[in-house]
């Protein structure tokens, strides 16, 4: 009997699938880096949209980390068989911005297809880093994040301080009280170049290169190898000799040093957010990042991570018409703030900020507002605004391997940033080569 | 009598490697040849400008300090890797050419770690060798020893060689004790006879007749570690710190994927070719010679 009613409910599903193309219904590739529980929010929002109309079917793949989906998507458009949706992580933006032709911006597309869309509605801080320097749209934000200084409660008051560090020098004093009580590690931290280069200049609202950090156009000249810069890297380096600073690595798979206890203080991703949750078993928080109390104007705003959707050229208007509707369907304030609440991934729209703020969510949750409070702190400017440097992917490294150098006493802080610009430098003059044209 | 197959004709054996004429082909040369077409090329990352360069690409490379650093690590981590997966295979297979209870067991399991993908071995080294969280880097610190391989070049190429060097013994065991098999047992029993040490009889009778198995494995281990260890050093340490462990294939990888530089990349890849092929070129003239067959 139950097999019978199975077989029944087997054929008539069969039938409407048979029944579906009829309809015509436009498929739309989205390759997307999201793992784990994101995974399932990406999977949910493709099907809700799915769901909510019939013309248009968006079809999510597991590309792998982020710079996999940037390069498949890369590779796919070389074989003209581009997805109609890339999410790219936020260094990766130059890299899509030159490839004219290989992509749409996203106002443009906006506007082609007639669907509503104010960038003014938009959080500045996070769209600033993928608009033009006029203000247009390129690309649209999904997932992002901003640095946060995690801390361990209990650790703190093992070693008699009172509160978190507010202030580097703060921090550095900080680190060596710890180090009696945490011998191997007082502070440590993940993404070294995000942190310690990007999001220190712009939280000091000093340039990183030339031309507005870049988002003015090419022939940019990096510049942070200043004194602001060197001060920091040598304190460092000096708390690396007895490790009450430790070097955790170039990206993130030190994080666990946090969460297992053995560093007090880490530097990281506001998105470690679900994972301190699942694996401390201590007390925390997140503060703000810390600055140097005599830079003026410090701290002005911090800048973003995570990634942005873009959309491929060439494509059918059918497919552009359904990919705006799915952008539109996204920017609903409900669904930020949804998306917010569940992924711990910023809110993109003001409207989805106020109306989390008013539920009184941040009063349970104050964590998740750290980041945003960072990046709204002062209206941005030219240094804080974002950046945008072509080979940013492995500009990182190589600003890394200099810090590492610095680190491990090979070279002075002052001698070990000049290399980082100069070879940052020449990796964006033979970018510019093959990007201008 | 001899027990062969004669065919006539001409067609037929040329059908029979066409199979793997076409593997040749389309997996090696055709990659190969489109390289060396892109090392003279500047071009973009989704291919929307290209300009010809000539050897453009090769003379910056050539300018290039990190170039000859990563020449220099290449080096040195393949003939740590290859000295060291040699000796402990030969060592191993030795002992396992013993007639002792279990032996069949004991071979099984040295095999296994060949079956494990290297980018597998490099975790489970890293979970091992995690300063902090690790067993045997925990083990180490202990003893006052500061490990730390995201900082300490050193210690980060003893990790890639660790990993590198275990996911390569089992190959080397096997062949190893192949080898150590078709050795008649007369000669040994011979040389016994005549009053020789195991040691002896070890280095003047066994190691010589080994030595075409051994020569083979020089060449097929240079080849592995010039471009099967990737992963592990992806996975590892990320060619870091400072450049310790970014060996000239991962050079290629990075600058190609990370860096998009498809020109400079492919340049390097030509250049890596030509090594690869001088060294293997080299060891048949000379070190050849020297091998009893």
């Amino acid at each position: 009997m139950l097999f019978r009613q199975f077989g029944l409910a087997a054929t008539l599903t069969a039938t409407l699938a048979l029944a579906s193309p009829a309809q015509a219904v436009t498929e739309i590739q989205w390759w997307h880096a999201m793992t784990g529980p994101n995974n399932d929010v990406v999977v949910k929002l493709a099907n809700d949209f799915n769901a909510s109309q019939s013309d248009y079917k968006i079809v999510p793949t597991f590309k792998g980390s982020y710079a996999d989906v940037l390069n498949a998507g890369i590779a796919a458009f070389r074989a003209g068989n581009a997805p109609g949706i890339m999410q790219v992580f936020e260094v990766g933006t130059a890299t899509m911005m030159a490839a004219k032709g290989a992509i749409k911006p996203v106002s443009e597309l906006m506007k082609e297809q007639g669907e509503s869309f104010d960038p003014k509605s938009y959080l500045p801080a996070i769209t600033g880093y993928y608009s033009t320097s006029k203000g247009d749209m390129l690309s649209f934000p999904f997932n992002s994040s901003s640095m946060v200084l995690w801390i361990n409660l209990d650790a703190l008051k093992k070693a008699e301080i009172a509160e978190p560090p507010k202030t580097w020098p703060e921090l550095f004093a900080d680190a060596k009280k710890l180090h009696a009580t945490s011998p191997t590690c007082g502070f440590s931290g993940s993404w070294i170049t995000w942190g310690l280069i990007e999001q220190f200049s712009a939280w000091h609202n000093v340039p990183i290169g030339s031309k507005a950090n870049g988002l003015d156009g090419f022939e940019t000249v990096l510049e942070f190898n200043n004194p602001l810069e060197t001060k920091l890297l040598e304190s460092l380096v000096d708390l690396q000799k007895d490790k009450s600073y430790d070097y955790s690595g170039r990206t993130n798979t030190g994080e666990g040093r946090f969460t297992s206890g053995e560093c007090p203080m880490y530097l990281t991703s506001s998105a470690f957010y679900p994972n301190v949750k699942a694996n401390a078993k201590f007390n925390y928080t997140a503060v703000s990042m810390p600055y140097f109390p005599d830079v003026n104007g410090a701290p002005q705003n911090s800048i973003i991570g995570g990634a942005s959707l873009w959309v491929m050229g060439g494509k059918a208007p059918e497919e552009y018409k359904g990919i705006a509707k799915f952008f539109t369907f996204l920017s609903d304030t409900d669904r930020q703030v949804y998306l917010h609440e569940v992924s711990g991934y910023l809110p993109i729209t003001k409207a989805a900020y106020e109306k989390t703020k008013a539920s009184g969510f941040y009063e349970k949750n104050p964590i998740l507002e750290v980041p945003l409070k960072e990046l709204t702190n002062k209206p941005p400017t030219d240094n804080s605004r974002g950046l945008r440097f072509g080979g940013m992917v492995q500009m990182r490294d190589v600003w890394s391997e200099e810090i590492e150098a610095a680190l491990a006493g090979k070279k002075s802080a002052k001698e070990a940033l000049d290399s980082a610009v100069s070879r940052g430098n020449q990796m964006l003059r033979q970018f510019e080569r093959t990007a201008a044209k | 009598m001899e027990n062969r197959a004669i065919f006539s004709g001409k067609l037929l054996p040329y059908l029979l490697i066409l199979p793997q004429l076409a593997v040749s082909l389309i997996f090696f040369y055709w990659p190969a040849l489109q390289a060396l077409q892109q090392s003279f090329l500047v071009q973009d990352a989704f291919g929307l400008s290209t300009e010809f360069v000539w050897f453009e690409n090769y003379v910056s490379l050539l300018k290039t300090p990190e170039y000859y650093h990563a020449i220099g690590v290449t080096f040195v981590f393949s003939a740590l890797v290859a000295f060291f997966s040699l000796t402990l295979g030969l060592l191993l297979a030795a002992m396992a050419n013993h007639n002792i209870r279990g032996v069949q067991i004991y071979r099984t399991f040295l095999i296994i770690p060949y079956a494990v993908a290297p980018a597998v071995a490099s975790v489970l080294f890293i979970f091992m060798f995690q300063p902090g969280l690790g067993m045997i880097a925990r083990a180490l610190q202990r003893n006052g020893i500061d490990w730390n391989p995201v900082l300490n070049g050193t210690h980060a190429m003893i990790l890639v060689v660790i990993v590198a060097v275990w996911n390569q013994i089992s190959y080397n065991f096997l062949f190893f004790l192949a080898g150590l098999q078709a050795i008649p047992k007369s000669v040994i029993e011979a040389a016994a006879i005549d009053g020789a040490k195991p040691m002896r009889r070890f280095w003047t009778i066994v190691f010589p007749l080994l030595s075409p198995t051994t020569f083979f494995l020089i060449i097929v281990n240079i080849t592995y570690v010039f471009f099967n260890t990737l992963g592990i050093i992806d996975t590892a340490t990320g060619g870091g710190p400072n450049g310790a462990t970014q060996t000239l294939v991962y050079k290629v990888f990075q600058d190609g994927k990370g860096g998009t530089d498809l020109g400079g990349s492919a340049a390097q890849s030509v250049i890596l070719m030509i090594i690869v092929v001088a060294l293997t070129a080299f060891q048949f003239r000379y070190v050849e010679k020297k091998v009893h067959y």
